[in-house]
């Protein structure tokens, strides 16, 4: 979006309005002519996937809307009310819930490969930041639509969270209070929490716009992280990408409706079936898969606040990755010795999330506290001495050579 | 054939046995026993003969204490359930008396129920199903199976076995009905009764079915274990009263998705083989 | 570069258009489900009938009901109305037809048929009407206008004392809802 070239359109209305506001020639320039690099592999999709999920949440959002009651009495009926009576109404609601696990799979895998890749290095720091910042408010959005349901699950989930703010010191019952609109979790921390669940998506919608707009400065880094050198080593967007994403998306769609259609509440929790009960806790509090490493290692420090920092942090620390790796390679592909922890760290990631879905007690914990450190040191230590240390591999001149050298 | 697929996982989770011991110690409680419910599977659908005789056993036994809150007399006669004829759910609705009003001079009355009424519950509410019942309250049964699970076998074959079997809800629901036994070691609580199937093993509700409790209209004979798989298979389809529309509807998206995703690979690789890539 | 031939080409244009078919295809009928749920759904569809009893009702007395959300008129007409009503010839209506839901579609507005409930079963005192001006939906006033009978304050179209729109905007004559006597007095609307 950086210049905007003017076309020549055939077609006189198109021309009369390009003339006025050149919508046309923008999305020609962005969205089709864009420069690409000819190398990107499969790994490069998910951005697409991710956007593709985050319009499907929001439709389909809108919509459930349309019949649900953000009300301690009501919720739960209207939702039973959404899967029994109105037409459709199941497919929406399964469609939506397992939407947002899906969103998270497309986005977690999204930034491995921005991870493995380098991407988040020089010049596109910012862009990398903006995805950390929309990253945090999906985590917001999927926690507050999980309230929604006013299942057994959603309440105490509701209380958990909430309640990780009272490990603030001095006015931390005053900003959980806040956060409730009384003494515990009630009709206006739902209404509350619906209200933001509906605004949320939309800052998440402007914010990928962003995203997309920082991207499309420097333009796409490339499974060799090398810069685009000359016209050689691009391809248009179009046809070329949009048809392999939109391949890519149809392959990812069939797995998600695959589970929307034949194990719709497979990701979910038996017991949020049943309606929210003040009175009685489940005997297991577990959240969503998509949240579980995080949970893992806020239970994996023996301190409240501890706790909560920790898992603030495992977040916050994205931010500061661009300058934590001082590597001038961006690929792990020249890095052998970071591809050995990066699979390390990716392993760490997967067996904090199933440390999370175990009662924190015994091998277990002493799981997670090894994978929080190990998270930590990923970031802080090894990096840092890593882009230091280590001698990369030779480097193609350019990504035509690259792409030459495979075959 | 079920039973295999946990053998298998069982043995392929023993390389990673070793974590596996404290995920066992969450809960008193015993796998649901293995059933093969005709709606199982990705094409499995209800037997409506099946819930039909379900039905039978829910409103002569289980509704005495239990409501059934989102059940509407009019879901008896609609497709993918029991599928009664609406002259036969218009009878059993008729057979209720519903509290309606207030009527002109502000009295509620009561009057029989119509095809668009709920299933009445037996008490008006939790505090008189608690004074009725010791203190514990009878659940509404209307999401028993979808809110309650079979299987508790360590972390990494539930995921996988889930995939196959679903939650175990319906199978849960089957053993427990069947499952009351006498005490180990002869112990005793007050107002309890031993079940290995219900969590901590002691329930509240006295064993609800002896054989031949509900006699069935088409002549199978009514055994503990055939009314509790006949109340467990009709409590799934109030649980999920579309499911055959949703695996119907599902069938279609796949094999048209499926057929998509392929011309757009041919579609890709068309493109693609201009270029080396 | 492998080089293209033009059956190639062709081959190709077939695929594309047979993708983007199947594809546009696929996206119309996804769009099914968001569009059919906000049709009334199936609780909303099965909503009761109503029962009502109209021997209280003195001659002259009209009370108002609801059914599925809508008022409906339940008149006790006098001898005068019925009167009134009957006498009116067909000719003279605006809209000759009898709108009545238990009747054929093309029934005439004879006062007759204004009364006749599912089984053809009338009592002329007794007249049921949903109470909704067939203009723009307006509740029309009862005992005022012209007839002294409904008349719709919003854009003053006047019916007469069979519920027949005589002049205004309105199109049609009120509709009469599905109902049938259970007993001489006792109706069920729905």
């Amino acid at each position: 979006m950086s210049s905007h070239a003017s076309y020549e359109f055939s077609n006189p209305v198109v021309r009369w309005i390009d003339s006025r506001l050149p919508v046309f020639s923008l999305m020609k320039a962005q969205a089709m002519d864009f420069p690409t690099p000819r190398n990107l592999n499969y790994w490069w999709t998910f951005g697409g996937i991710a956007a593709t999920m985050l319009v499907i949440q929001l439709i389909t959002g809108i919509v459930l809307v349309m019949h649900f009651t953000p009300h301690v009495d009501l919720a739960f009926d209207s939702v039973e009310k959404i899967m029994r009576d109105v037409n459709y109404g199941w497919l929406l609601r399964w469609l939506h819930a397992n939407g947002a696990a899906f969103f998270f799979l497309a986005v977690y895998i999204h930034i491995f490969r921005g991870l493995y890749y380098g991407s988040y290095k020089a010049p596109r720091e910012i862009l990398w930041m903006i995805g950390v910042i929309i990253l945090i408010a999906m985590m917001a959005t999927a926690f507050m639509g999980y309230v929604l349901p006013w299942g057994q699950m959603s309440y105490w989930a509701a209380v958990v969270i909430t309640n990780l703010f009272s490990a603030i010191p001095v006015v931390g019952e005053t900003i959980v209070q806040w956060l409730w609109g009384g003494f515990s979790v009630d009709n206006p921390t739902l209404q509350r929490f619906f209200s933001l669940h509906y605004l949320l998506p939309f800052v998440l919608a402007a914010l990928v716009f962003l995203h997309i707009w920082a991207l499309h400065v420097p333009g796409n880094n490339n499974p060799d992280g090398i810069d685009v050198k000359s016209e050689q080593d691009t391809l248009p967007f179009h046809p070329y990408y949009t048809m392999k994403d939109l391949f890519a998306i149809l392959v990812f769609l069939l797995v998600y409706l695959a589970f929307v259609f034949y194990s719709p509440w497979y990701m979910g929790h038996a017991i949020n079936f049943v309606k929210a009960n003040p009175l009685v806790t489940p005997a297991h509090i577990v959240p969503e898969w998509y949240f579980l490493p995080q949970y893992a290692m806020l239970r994996a420090v023996p301190d409240k606040l501890g706790g909560v920092i920790v898992m603030f942090a495992s977040l916050i620390i994205l931010f500061f990755l661009p300058w934590l790796d001082r590597s001038k390679v961006r690929s792990l592909r020249y890095r052998p010795v970071t591809r050995i922890f990066f699979w390390l760290f990716a392993i760490t990631c997967v067996v904090l999330g199933i440390a999370g879905a175990q009662p924190a007690e015994g091998v277990w914990l002493l799981v997670a506290r090894i994978a929080t450190i190990y998270y930590f040191a990923y970031f802080l230590v090894i990096l840092p001495l890593l882009g230091k240390l280590e001698k990369p591999k030779p480097m193609p001149a350019s990504i035509t050579e690259a792409v030459m050298q495979k075959h | 054939m079920k039973n295999r697929i946990v053998r298998m996982l069982a043995v392929a989770g023993l390389g990673l046995g070793l974590l596996a011991a404290p995920a066992q110690a969450a809960g008193l409680q015993e796998n649901a026993e293995e059933h093969a419910f005709s709606f199982e599977g990705p094409f499995g659908q209800f037997d409506r003969a099946q819930l039909q005789r379900g039905w039978e056993v829910f409103r002569q036994v289980c509704s005495s204490c239990h409501s059934l809150n989102y059940l509407r007399f009019r879901n008896l006669a609609e497709p993918g359930g029991p599928e009664f004829t609406v002259e036969q759910a218009k009878a059993f609705a008729s057979q209720y008396d519903i509290t309606d009003g207030p009527d002109e001079n502000g009295e509620m009355f009561t009057r029989p129920g119509r095809l668009s009424d709920a299933f009445p519950a037996p008490y008006p509410n939790e505090q008189a199903a608690k004074a009725a019942n010791n203190g514990a309250a009878p659940p509404d049964l209307s999401l028993i199976v979808k809110g309650r699970e079979g299987w508790y076998y360590p972390w990494y074959i539930s995921p996988v076995l889930k995939l196959f079997k679903g939650n175990g809800g319906p199978e849960y629901v089957r053993s427990l009905l069947s499952g009351y036994t006498d005490p180990p070691h002869g112990e005793e609580r007050e107002g309890l009764n031993y079940n290995p199937y219900f969590p901590g093993h002691w329930i509240a509700m006295p064993p609800p079915l002896s054989d031949d409790a509900v006699e069935y209209k088409d002549g199978t004979p009514a055994t503990v274990k055939q009314m509790a798989t006949d109340v467990a298979a009709f409590l799934a389809w109030v649980a999920m009263p579309k499911m055959e529309e949703r695996k119907r509807i599902g069938l279609m998206t796949m094999l048209y998705l499926g057929l998509f995703t392929l011309l757009m690979y041919l579609v890709k690789r068309a493109i693609w083989s201009r270029v080396e890539h | 570069m492998s080089s293209t031939t033009t059956q190639d080409v062709s081959r190709r244009d077939f695929l594309y258009i047979a993708t983007g078919t199947v594809g546009a295809v696929g996206t119309a009928l996804a769009a099914w489900p968001f569009i059919d749920q906000m049709n009334p759904d199936a609780s909303v569809l099965a909503l009761a009938s109503t029962e009502f009893d109209m021997a209280p009702l003195q001659e002259g007395q009209g009370v108002t009901v609801m059914w599925r959300g809508k008022p409906v008129f339940i008149r006790h007409r006098t001898k005068k109305e019925i009167e009134d009503a009957t006498k009116v010839p067909l000719a003279e209506l605006k809209d000759p037809i009898a709108r009545n839901a238990n009747l054929p579609p093309d029934a005439p507005a004879t006062d007759e048929n204004r009364v006749k409930d599912a089984n053809g079963k009338a009592n002329p005192k007794y007249l049921v009407q949903i109470g909704i001006c067939t203009h723009l939906g307006c509740v029309p006033l009862g005992e005022a206008g012209p007839f002294n009978a409904w008349f719709c304050p919003c854009h003053g179209s006047v019916y007469d004392t069979s519920g027949r729109i005589r002049s205004g905007p309105a199109p049609r004559n009120l509709d009469i809802p599905p109902f049938k006597y259970v007993s001489d007095t006792k109706i069920v609307i729905g």
